[in-house]
C-alpha cells in the first residue's frame, strides 16, 4: 500500500511541476501576476511572490495572523522577527504545525508531494521581505550563504 | 479446480487442522492469515467495556468521530462523560455544506453557500471503502442511508494539457491502449523467445493466451483497430440493431501516445486498496454522520466551547474552556480521564502538562494543506452531454480532481460536481487566495476540461483547510522518520490524559483512522480505570 501511493505521488509530483510551467507561461504572458505559481515558477519566486503564494494563507495577506481554535501567528510587528536567523530556522525546520520548507531530495511519494521546497536564496529573500514589510523596519539583510550556514544544525532536529 | 489444485487445497487444510488442533484457535487464525485465507479486519465486533468503577468519569476534548465515537462508547459502558467542542456542531471534518449553510474561514471571510435544494459538497472525507468496517459499523448503528460511491468510471477522464492538444482522454479508452500495448509488447517477445523468465513451454502459452484476453489482443496476439480491441476501449459507432446497427471499430492510440502523453501517471491511483470498489456514501453527505452521532449524544456535548488549557493531577483531568463567541468567559470542566482528540496543530499551541515524549510528538507534526471546491452549475451537462455519471476526472491543472455526483442522476435541475481537490503546492497556493479567487481559479481551470463551464457555472464554495479555525489544516502529515520518533509516544497514555484521532492513526486522514484510534485508547483507558484508577 504504502509503495503503490507513494508510487503515484512521485508521478503526480513530476506531473504538476512538469506541466505548470507551459501552462502558466502563457497566461503569465498577459497578466501581472498568475493566481497559481506553476512549481517551476515557484522554484524562482522572489520573497514577495513566496509570501504572496504561500505564507499568507495562515499569516494573512496584511500578515497580522488569525484565530480560530489556535493562532497563526502575526508577522507584523513581531519581536521575534528581531532575529533573522530565529524566522529563517522556522521556514528551515517548520514549527509545530508549520511544514518545513526547505529542499528535501530524500523524500518520495506523498512525503515529496505534499510539501513546498524552498532553497537558500529564496528563504533570504523572504525572510528579508517580511521583515522590511507590514510596518517591519528592520535594516540587517539575511544572506543565502546565512541561511546555508544554518543547514548543518537543522539535521538533528525533529 | 484441476486436481491438482484441490489435492494442494485438501493439504493445507490438513495442515490448518493440525496448527488448530495442536495450539488453538488465535494459532489457527494467524496461520490462516499467513497463506492468504483470512484478511485481518480492524473491526473488532462491539465494543465491550465492562466492570467500570462506580462514579467513573471521562472528559472528552473534541466532536468528530474519534471524540464521538470515544464519548458513545464509554456512556454505554457507564462512565459519566461530557464533551467539549470548539465547533457549534457535531462532526469536525465529518462535514457537509448545503445551500444556506455559511462558513467562515481564517482572517474573517464568511462565505455562503447558494447550492439548490439537496445539493452539497463535503469538504473533509466524502467516500467510505468497503474495508473500513468500523465506519460501516457506525453507519449502521446511526441508521445512515448508504449509495454507491462511484470512484472508478470508464467515462470519466484523464486529462493533461500538454498531451493530445489538451483534449481529456476516456479512461476506458487509454486503459484499454495501456493494457493493449504491454500486452503485445510481452506477447511478441514471448513468440520471440526473447523473454528471460524461468517458464516452462506450457507456463508459456498459458501466459500468451491470458494476455490475449488481458490486452484485448486479436488472434495473431496484435493490439489494432478491430473487433477485439473497441469490444474494450468503445467503438466509433456504437453497435445497434436493425440496418443501421453495424458497428465501427475505433483506433487505438500509438504506443508512442500512449507513452508519451504520461496519462499513466494518475491511470493507477483506484487499484490503491482504499479506492477498490465498492466504496459508498452516506445519502444527502458525509455530514449526516456526524450529525446523527450529535443527536445520539444529545446533552453530552458542549458546543462553543474552546480549550484554553488542559491541566491533570493525580486524581483527575481539568479542561480550562472559553465560549469560541464571547472570548475572556473562563470556565472549567473535570473528570477522571481525558480522551483528547484536538487536532496537533491546536493542541501543540495549548498548555498542557505532559511528559516530554508527549509534548514532543504533539509539536512534531506538521498539517497536510488541501483544497475543496465545490461548483453548481445550471445543468448536469456532464451526464447530458458527455454521459459521465460519477466518477473522477484526474488532471495535471492544479485543481489536480474533478468528480461528479454519485447520487441524483438524471435531475433536470442544477447539479453541484466537485471542481477541484488538490493537495501539495497548489493546495498551499489555493489557501494563499480570498474564496472567491478560488472559485474562480478553478472555473477557469475546468473550463479547459469542460468547455460548458463558463456558460452554465452557478457559484460554488471553497475550503481550504489551512483556514479551517477548527483543524488549522487538513491532517497529520507524518514522515517515516517522524513516526519512528513520535508515533508510539503519542499514543501512549500520560498520566490521565489519551490522545485520538486521524492524527493517532496508520490511516492519516481517514474516519477509519480517527474511530479505529479511538477505540483503541478507550480500551487502555477502561483497562487502567478498571485497574484501580492507577495513573
Amino acid at each position: 500500500m504504502k509503495t503503490e501511493t507513494s508510487r503515484y505521488a512521485s508521478m503526480w509530483v513530476q506531473v504538476f511541476a512538469a506541466t505548470a510551467l507551459l501552462m502558466f507561461g502563457a497566461v503569465q504572458a498577459q497578466t501581472a501576476e498568475p493566481s497559481i505559481l506553476s512549481g517551476d515558477q515557484l522554484a524562482h519566486a522572489s520573497g514577495e511572490q513566496i509570501f504572496r503564494h504561500i505564507c499568507q494563507g495562515c499569516h494573512m495577506p496584511d500578515a497580522r495572523g488569525s484565530t480560530g481554535a489556535g493562532n497563526y501567528p502575526a508577522l507584523a510587528n513581531d519581536p521575534n522577527l528581531a532575529s533573522a536567523q530565529f524566522m529563517a530556522a522556522v521556514v528551515l525546520n517548520g514549527r509545530r504545525d508549520m511544514p518545513s520548507f526547505v529542499v528535501r531530495h530524500d523524500l518520495h511519494g506523498f512525503e515529496a508531494m505534499v510539501r513546498v521546497g524552498l532553497d537558500d536564496v529564496q528563504i533570504a529573500d523572504v525572510v528579508n521581505y517580511v521583515r522590511s514589510h507590514f510596518g517591519n523596519h528592520y535594516t540587517d539583510k539575511l544572506s543565502a550563504a546565512d541561511v546555508a550556514a544554518m543547514h548543518a544544525s537543522k539535521k538533528e532536529s525533529p | 479446480m484441476s486436481d491438482e489444485q484441490m489435492r494442494f487445497s485438501a493439504s493445507r487444510r490438513d495442515v490448518l487442522r493440525m496448527i488448530g488442533l495442536s495450539a488453538g484457535g488465535a494459532a489457527m487464525y494467524q496461520a490462516m492469515t499467513a497463506l492468504g485465507f483470512a484478511a485481518e479486519s480492524r473491526y473488532k465486533g462491539p465494543v465491550d467495556l465492562g466492570g467500570v468503577p462506580k462514579g467513573a468519569s471521562v472528559l472528552i476534548l473534541g466532536a468528530g468521530m474519534a471524540g464521538m465515537t470515544a464519548a458513545y462508547e464509554l456512556r454505554n459502558a457507564g462512565y459519566k462523560v461530557q464533551v467539549l467542542e470548539y465547533n457549534n456542531r457535531p462532526g469536525g471534518r465529518n462535514w457537509s455544506l448545503r445551500g444556506g449553510d455559511t462558513f467562515t474561514e481564517m482572517g474573517g471571510a464568511t462565505q455562503h453557500c447558494e447550492f439548490a435544494k439537496g445539493l452539497y459538497i463535503n469538504p473533509g472525507p466524502w467516500r467510505l471503502p468497503h474495508h473500513h468496517q468500523n465506519m460501516l459499523h457506525y453507519c449502521q448503528m446511526l441508521g445512515i442511508q448508504l449509495e454507491p460511491f462511484v470512484q472508478v468510471n470508464y467515462n470519466a477522464c484523464l486529462h493533461s494539457e500538454h498531451a493530445f492538444g489538451g483534449k481529456p482522454q476516456r479512461y476506458r479508452a487509454y486503459n484499454a491502449d495501456y493494457r493493449g500495448m504491454v500486452s503485445e509488447l510481452l506477447a511478441k517477445s514471448i513468440e520471440q523467445h526473447g523473454l528471460d523468465a524461468p517458464l516452462t513451454t506450457e507456463d508459456r502459452d498459458k501466459l500468451l493466451t491470458s494476455l490475449q484476453g488481458w490486452g484485448f489482443l486479436d488472434n495473431k496476439y496484435r493490439y489494432a483497430r478491430g473487433e477485439s480491441s473497441s469490444a474494450t476501449r468503445g467503438y466509433d459507432r456504437d453497435p445497434g440493431g436493425g440496418l443501421s446497427g453495424k458497428p465501427v471499430p475505433s483506433q487505438p492510440l500509438s504506443p508512442q501516445d500512449v507513452l508519451r502523453s504520461q496519462l499513466w501517471q494518475t491511470l493507477f491511483i483506484s487499484d490503491l486498496y482504499e479506492f477498490q470498489t465498492t466504496l459508498f456514501q452516506p445519502v444527502g453527505g458525509m455530514g449526516r454522520i456526524g450529525e446523527a452521532f450529535g443527536k445520539k449524544l444529545d446533552g453530552l456535548i458542549q458546543y462553543n466551547a474552546k480549550v484554553t488549557r488542559i491541566a491533570q493531577d493525580e486524581h483527575g483531568v481539568t479542561a480550562h474552556y472559553e465560549d469560541a463567541r464571547h472570548p475572556g468567559t473562563a470556565r472549567q470542566a473535570r473528570a477522571d480521564w481525558c480522551i483528547c482528540t484536538i487536532p496537533l496543530s491546536i493542541l501543540s499551541q495549548i498548555p498542557m502538562n505532559v511528559g516530554n515524549a508527549m509534548t514532543a510528538a504533539i509539536a512534531a507534526v506538521p498539517y497536510a494543506a488541501s483544497t475543496k471546491i465545490g461548483l453548481q452549475f445550471k445543468r448536469r451537462f456532464w451526464e447530458q452531454d458527455e454521459h459521465i455519471y460519477g466518477g473522477i476526472t484526474y488532471t495535471d491543472l492544479p485543481i489536480f480532481n474533478i468528480s461528479y455526483p454519485s447520487s441524483g442522476f438524471f435531475d433536470r435541475g442544477p447539479g453541484v460536481l466537485l471542481g477541484a481537490y488538490n493537495w501539495g503546492p497548489a493546495a498551499f497556493q489555493f489557501a494563499a487566495l480570498s474564496p472567491a479567487q478560488r472559485v474562480k481559479e478553478a472555473v477557469r481551470l475546468g473550463n479547459q476540461i469542460h468547455p460548458q463551464y463558463e456558460k452554465e457555472f452557478q457559484n460554488g464554495v471553497a475550503v481550504a483547510w489551512h483556514r479551517s479555525p477548527f483543524t488549522m489544516g487538513c491532517f497529520g502529515e507524518w514522515t517515516e522518520d517522524s513516526r519512528d520518533k513520535h508515533y508510539d509516544n503519542l499514543c501512549q497514555i500520560d498520566g490521565r490524559i489519551a490522545l485520538a484521532g486521524e492524527h493517532a492513526s496508520y490511516l492519516p486522514a481517514w474516519q477509519e483512522g480517527a474511530v479505529t484510534s479511538a477505540l483503541d485508547a478507550i480500551g487502555r483507558v477502561h483497562a487502567r480505570a478498571v485497574a484501580g484508577g492507577k495513573a
